[in-house]
């Protein structure tokens, strides 16, 4: 099985009912995407497939066959992080840190959907995102401020 | 010489603390990261402490061989125990291989690192540099850019995953599994009702997993408590009472009772545990608060000698208590032992991680008082819990979850409470900040139970606070007395009445407010010598409690690192606006039913309120700032609830359930 992982054309041993996100972490060896519930309910292992956003710890690979999967990892431009990143450190927009690849997963799609999403949209596109360290309203300030520095 | 911090006298060898590797000078921790920044702040002290700019300097994580034994990373004691020890440190370093020159760094190398810190000389304090700025996060970068940091992004040679059946409810007994029984791609490890699976593919072990699940039968019993009335339940005993403090003071004439329900740690990744065994030799890396008793735990549940147990910190995400990191590492040793030589990894589930973390205990307290011209005359307070630490090796016992499913059963401790000397568990906060005349406090702590609670975030002071101060509220309107005025009335502890002061003035206390929107003070020393924090709260009521606002001020002494303690006293207000508007354990008479993110909603973005925090100036020593906002959090939003509407909610969670029920008994 083919798939296209952050621009890469890569083969998959894994049996399509493998989740993706076991095939990410543990067949590629792309670890950023966590795992946080399995159950696709919390966000963190949310990647974008094809542009629309995802948990992949509930999508089988058979399911993104022949699409393009877009991971945290592959959302850095030449070594450069993605200005969502960016901003997230700018504000130091986290504590643990560990909802935050799934959220700038989300946040990316969202500004490049909506590149003049305000506050009330950039907080509905991240309620299916759970942060327990309370870093919310970081989180939606380093957002809104990639809008800003454009 | 003056008196010496105790972690260098535990640790008194320089080696343990100081190495020097490719012309940069790591500095080793006992204090371990949990998402709170401590790492960052610690390395913001030994930067200042060695005369040497951060960047020359790297810390490394702790480990029970190559580093300083500093005890559990909890309490909000961290920057209190760690950052003395690390000025002597530094102080021991400049006084024999300073100046900071050019060849400093290669000095500090050739030092023996068998120097004696309790003997060697010391070189005078320096002026702070790195402390008291706002040093963003050295752990973040990795994190953010979704770089391999966390314990399960490890991937040794050899990796073998692993997974554990968890019985279906507390007390549940395996009663049977196939001698034959197979999965593909997987080895079964089986000791009593401990039941596991270990293979090369983490598909293979999940699926191997499921189809365990139907395949064993257990035996089970109702031994829950009806979750619908805990606070009869915890008062119905046995207890072990906690005699706290009793000035015989006249039975009050008015009276309220507070209840809590048993709440999660409900961390975003499940526990993880990676071990391997050697020979005799056996590795672990874990995500546990406390590297060295849970070294001692592993050797004292298998009978080792714990000098060939040997343990290093890997992170995980945030960490708010004894949560399931230590059990999570324990089932990988014993899975890790049917497979000597590979490295297995164990994730727990995120059901497992919710149903069989450690709860934090629901609680129920009664607080009494009199009023005389105004002021208040007479306080007795009694709270009932069941203990709030179960730690590994706490009184010498184990303490690992699985050890209690073995066929040689090694059993776990009855929660109990830290000392009150160390803050107390039940009885954390109990004893009122305000001047109240005579006072009678009492913790009942309820002995037996079929749940395993331990210490999560503040410990018994989330609830205690949250009565003495609704209850400051419920007084106040009784004297007919503004809340604000009724507290500053009642304080003589001139850094206590500031914040409480500070914090009036800043969520402009006393302005008008919209209609269906109530405004509510709580405040707190936390532990009755850490931190002051006050929280105003801003809570609509239209449909639902929503909290729109919280003010937070805080006097923590001299701040390591501004934003940083910002940064956890925001997350810590939010986090209780969580516990105390949305959740609850909840369960049958026999299992656990809040298994999932749907049976136990947390706050999400479109709830999480926005929060102003604001730092008092402070020469004093420093404070810990983790779970100073906790109680005073939630005693804000009951009392905003009962500005807004005119009805006390005394049952947490304060959802709009509650308020129905609370404007129903009113009627």
């Amino acid at each position: 099985m083919r798939i296209t992982v952050n621009g890469e054309d890569v083969g998959l041993t894994s049996d399509g009912d493998t989740t993706l996100l076991t095939a990410l972490r543990d067949e590629l060896g792309l670890v950023g995407t966590r795992f946080g519930c399995g159950q696709g309910l919390c966000g963190a292992c949310f990647v974008d497939v094809d542009g629309t956003v995802m948990p992949s710890c509930q999508t089988p690979v058979w399911q993104v066959e022949g699409q393009a999967v877009t991971t945290v990892e592959g959302l850095s431009q030449d070594g450069e992080p993605h200005p969502v990143q960016r901003a997230i450190l700018d504000r130091q927009a986290a504590q643990c840190g560990f909802c935050i690849s799934g959220i700038v997963v989300r946040a990316a799609a969202l500004l490049r959907d909506e590149p003049d999403a305000d506050a009330a949209r950039v907080t509905e596109a991240l309620d299916r995102n759970l942060c327990r360290c309370g870093a919310q309203r970081r989180i939606i300030e380093a957002v809104l401020a990639v809008r800003e520095s454009r | 010489m003056s008196e010496l911090p105790a972690h260098v006298v535990d640790n008194p060898r320089l080696g343990t603390w100081i190495t020097v590797a490719g012309g940069v000078v790591e500095v080793h921790v006992g204090k371990v990261e949990l998402g709170q920044g401590i790492v960052t702040a610690l390395a913001q002290i030994a930067a200042d402490a060695l005369a040497l700019p951060l960047s020359r300097i790297r810390m490394l994580a702790a480990h029970t061989t190559h580093g300083p034994d500093e005890g559990l990373t909890a309490g909000s004691l961290s920057v209190l125990q760690a950052g003395p020890a690390l000025r002597h440190v530094g102080a021991v370093v400049r006084a024999l291989a300073g100046p900071p020159d050019d060849e400093y760094v290669a000095r500090i190398a050739a030092l023996d690192p068998d120097t004696d810190l309790l003997t060697a000389p010391t070189a005078d304090a320096v002026t702070p540099d790195a402390v008291g700025s706002s040093t963003p996060r050295l752990d973040l970068p990795d994190k953010v850019l979704g770089r391999p940091r966390y314990l399960a992004d490890l991937r040794p040679d050899g990796l073998l995953h692993g997974r554990v059946l968890r019985p279906p409810s507390p007390g549940a007994r395996l009663l049977e599994l196939d001698d034959d029984w197979k999965a593909p791609g997987v080895e079964l490890v089986r000791d009593g009702s401990f039941v596991g699976v270990v293979g090369e593919r983490e598909a293979d072990v999940d699926r191997a997993l499921e189809q365990l699940a139907r395949d064993c039968a257990w035996a089970e019993e109702d031994a829950l408590p009806d979750g619908d009335d805990l606070p009869t339940w915890l008062r119905a005993g046995p207890h072990e009472e906690i005699e706290v403090l009793d000035e015989s003071p006249a039975p009050g004439t008015l009276s309220a009772s507070y209840s809590r329900p048993f709440l999660v740690h409900g961390s975003i990744a499940p526990s993880v545990g990676l071990a391997r065994w050697d020979g005799d030799a056996l590795r672990v890396w874990s995500h546990s608060q406390g590297i060295h008793p849970l070294r001692m735990a592993i050797a004292s549940a298998l009978g080792l000698d714990p000098a060939v147990v040997e343990v290093e910190h890997v992170e995980n995400a945030g960490c708010y208590g004894h949560n399931a990191a230590d059990d999570a590492a324990f089932d990988a040793v014993l899975l890790a032992r049917a497979v000597p030589g590979h490295p297995v990894q164990v994730r727990w589930t995120r059901p497992d991680e919710l149903a069989w973390g450690p709860l934090s205990s629901a609680m129920t307290a009664t607080v009494s008082a009199s009023l005389a011209d105004g002021r208040i005359a007479g306080w007795c307070y009694d709270v009932w819990s069941q203990g709030h630490t179960a730690r590994p090796m706490y009184r010498g016992i184990p303490g690992l979850l699985a050890g209690a499913h073995l066929a040689t059963p090694v059993p776990l401790l009855p929660a109990t409470d830290p000392p009150t000397a160390a803050g107390g568990g039940t009885t954390r906060n109990a004893v009122p900040i305000y001047d109240v005349g005579p006072r009678r406090i009492a913790g009942h702590r309820r002995v037996d139970s079929p749940f395993r609670t331990s210490a999560m975030r503040a410990l018994g002071a989330y609830l205690n606070v949250f009565a003495i101060e609704s209850f400051m509220d419920e007084l106040a309107e009784e004297a007919g007395a503004d809340p604000v005025d009724f507290r500053l009335a009642h304080l003589t502890d001139e850094r206590a009445a500031r914040v409480v002061a500070e914090a009036a003035r800043l969520a402009e206390w006393g302005e008008e407010l919209p209609d269906e929107v109530g405004r509510g003070i709580g405040f707190a020393r936390y532990k009755d010598k850490g931190a002051y924090c006050a929280v105003v709260a801003e809570v609509g009521v239209a449909s639902s409690v929503a909290v729109r606002r919280l003010t937070v001020v805080a006097d923590i002494g001299l701040v390591v690192n501004p934003d940083g303690a910002r940064n956890q006293l925001e997350g810590g207000a939010t986090q209780s606006t969580s516990w105390t508007t949305k959740e609850r354990v909840r369960f049958d008479r026999r299992r656990i039913s809040s298994t999932d993110w749907e049976t136990y909603p947390i706050l999400t973005f479109r709830e999480a309120p926005l929060v102003d925090v604001h730092l008092v100036d402070s020469a004093a020593p420093s404070l810990g700032a983790g779970e100073a906002a906790q109680g005073p959090t939630a005693a804000a939003i009951a009392n905003a609830v009962h500005h807004a509407l005119g009805v006390r909610v005394r049952d947490l969670p304060l959802d709009a359930d509650a308020v129905v029920r609370a404007i129903e008994a009113q009627e």
